[in-house]
């Protein structure tokens, strides 16, 4: 019976918490009282069975907390007219047979609200809309658990003391309260793919919440795209590393060791977003991995293709790091010395000084160029910048072979 | 639930304005202001003099110190606030972002504190 509490939990945890946190306006008092009725599950369950609808006993039960929490508290006496209005609607879905409406888009939109500190947007989401608890999410983003948890019970704070709403924004509003959204999926799916080694990966949240965000807002091409880009890089997850750990750049990797299905998954994606005709950061991102996927079917990578697509992003959101791949692009299909003028002007800005990619890529170029010396210097600095071992030894390897 | 939306305004640049152009302001703020009355959302709000104007006081040790000039001295400055009733801090945003100050200067939103 315990294992139907936790089949539940793990399928509903997070539609329950948004349910329960837009009627009562009220994160953390949701979290509470929803695991407070989880106890209570894995307390009587065994006892009595589980019940006809676990869903919603364990709203039923959680709504008691609430009113119980409530009593003993000032902000409790203001919210008891919610609380009220939530049991006549419990009731009612009780009565109906119907399914509990899913909020979870709503409170996306709440986790990723500007007026929340963006650093905790996607921790936020990871916490209310899948259930980890702050050491988990602490241990993923790198900081001290004590911190992490600080910075969750500020936010949820805030989301109740200033009045953050739980509400998907209008259609006109979506073209500035979207991008938040994705940005921290994103993150959470880059947080996880920039640290293997940490002991719990967080891609496979993002995407999970990135399919979501699709189903929940269908027609909207950058969530498409998001989820794409995301697909795509996932697919090769196990081709970054050979049999022995070591670290395999993308050009030698083996394609058929890339995951087909996810790529068939983030194609069909990526084909629905372009319908839309409006093309945007992740559609183009989405489609440069795209476009590199294609090696599977060819053998080839068609880096004038990929150019274009980095020219494309350089005029949509220009950065150093978008700079760098360009370059990188551009001696492809171009030649290193086409490649090395595009890094050397992106150079200009000094934010590059400590990305390790631009001293890989710079590393890699100058060596095209047959100057050892100045590819040596660059490699190190590389080396220098990388916290991953295995890539360390592919610099390394790369350095110690221009003394040949 | 309650909000106070505080126009902060660069005040040397604001007396640097044309007659002209300081009289759109105003006219802009006469518009703000009917729409909120007219929406019900008003509960108050009032323009302050400038900064020069401003004394600061404090208690320390039972004696009363007096010092000329704002709390803190920034390019910009309190200028005036409007207290109403919103539903959510979105609508408070939108209320914000409708006010001439959040154009020529920033506006800050501070839920009330209900007591």
């Amino acid at each position: 019976m315990a294992d139907v509490a936790e089949a539940v939990a793990r399928r509903s945890y997070g539609k329950l918490l948004a349910f329960l946190a837009a009627r009562h306006r009220d994160v953390a008092a949701a979290e509470d009282a929803l695991s407070e009725a989880f106890a209570a599950a894995l307390e009587s369950w065994p006892r009595t069975g589980p019940p006809d609808n676990p869903e919603a006993w364990l709203l039923t039960t959680a709504r008691r907390k609430l009113i119980d929490a409530g009593r003993r508290s000032r902000s409790g006496a203001e919210a008891m007219p919610h609380l009220t209005m939530l049991g006549e609607e419990l009731a009612e879905l009780a009565q109906t047979g119907s399914d509990i409406p899913d909020r979870r888009l709503a409170l996306m939109f709440t986790c990723a609200h500007p007026a929340i500190d963006e650093a905790v947007r996607a921790p936020l989401m990871l916490q209310t809309l899948l259930g980890f608890d702050a050491a988990m999410i602490a241990q993923a983003f790198m900081v001290q658990p004590a911190a992490m948890g600080q910075r969750l019970v500020r936010a949820k704070a805030k989301i109740r003391e200033a009045g953050i709403p739980f509400r998907v924004p209008e259609r006109f509003e979506l073209a500035s309260r979207l991008p938040p959204v994705l940005d921290a999926i994103y993150a959470l799916f880059t947080e996880g793919w920039g640290n293997p080694a940490s002991h719990r990966d967080f891609t496979g949240e993002g995407i999970w919440l990135g399919r979501l965000l699709v189903e929940l807002l269908p027609d909207e091409p950058e969530a498409l795209g998001l989820l794409a880009l995301m697909l795509h890089a996932e697919a090769r997850k196990a081709a970054r590393r050979n049999g022995m750990g070591s670290f395999v750049p993308l050009s030698e990797q083996d394609t058929s060791a890339w995951n087909s299905a996810m790529i068939a998954e983030a194609e069909e994606n990526l084909r629905r977003a372009a319908c839309f005709g409006m093309a945007g950061r992740f559609q183009l991102e989405a489609a440069i991995q795209s476009a590199h996927a294609a090696r599977r079917l060819n053998g080839t990578t068609d880096w004038t293709a990929i150019e274009r697509f980095y020219t494309g992003l350089m005029d949509l959101s220009p950065s150093p790091v978008i700079a760098v791949n360009h370059a990188v692009a551009l001696a492809e299909a171009q030649g290193f010395a086409v490649g090395l003028a595009a890094l050397e002007a992106a150079a200009a800005d000094h934010r590059l000084s400590d990305y390790q990619p631009y001293w890989a890529a710079r590393a890699r170029l100058l060596e095209d160029a047959g100057n050892n010396a100045e590819a040596h210097a660059a490699y190190t600095r590389a080396i220098d910048l990388e916290s991953d071992v295995a890539v360390q030894e592919f610099l390394t390897g790369k350095r110690d072979r221009l003394l040949h | 639930m309650q909000y106070l939306l505080m126009i902060y305004d660069n005040e040397a640049a604001r007396a640097k304005l044309s007659k002209e152009d300081d009289d759109k302001i105003l006219a802009a703020y006469g518009v703000y202001y009917e729409a909120m009355a007219k929406a019900g959302v008003m509960k108050g709000g009032q323009r302050l003099r400038p900064s020069p104007d401003a004394t600061t006081v404090r208690v320390a040790d039972g004696k009363t110190k007096v010092l000329n000039g704002p709390y803190a001295e920034t390019k910009e400055q309190l200028g005036g606030y409007f207290l109403i009733e919103a539903a959510d801090l979105d609508a408070a945003i939108a209320w914000a972002a409708r006010c001439p100050g959040a154009s020529h200067g920033a506006m800050e939103v501070r839920p009330i504190w209900p007591m």
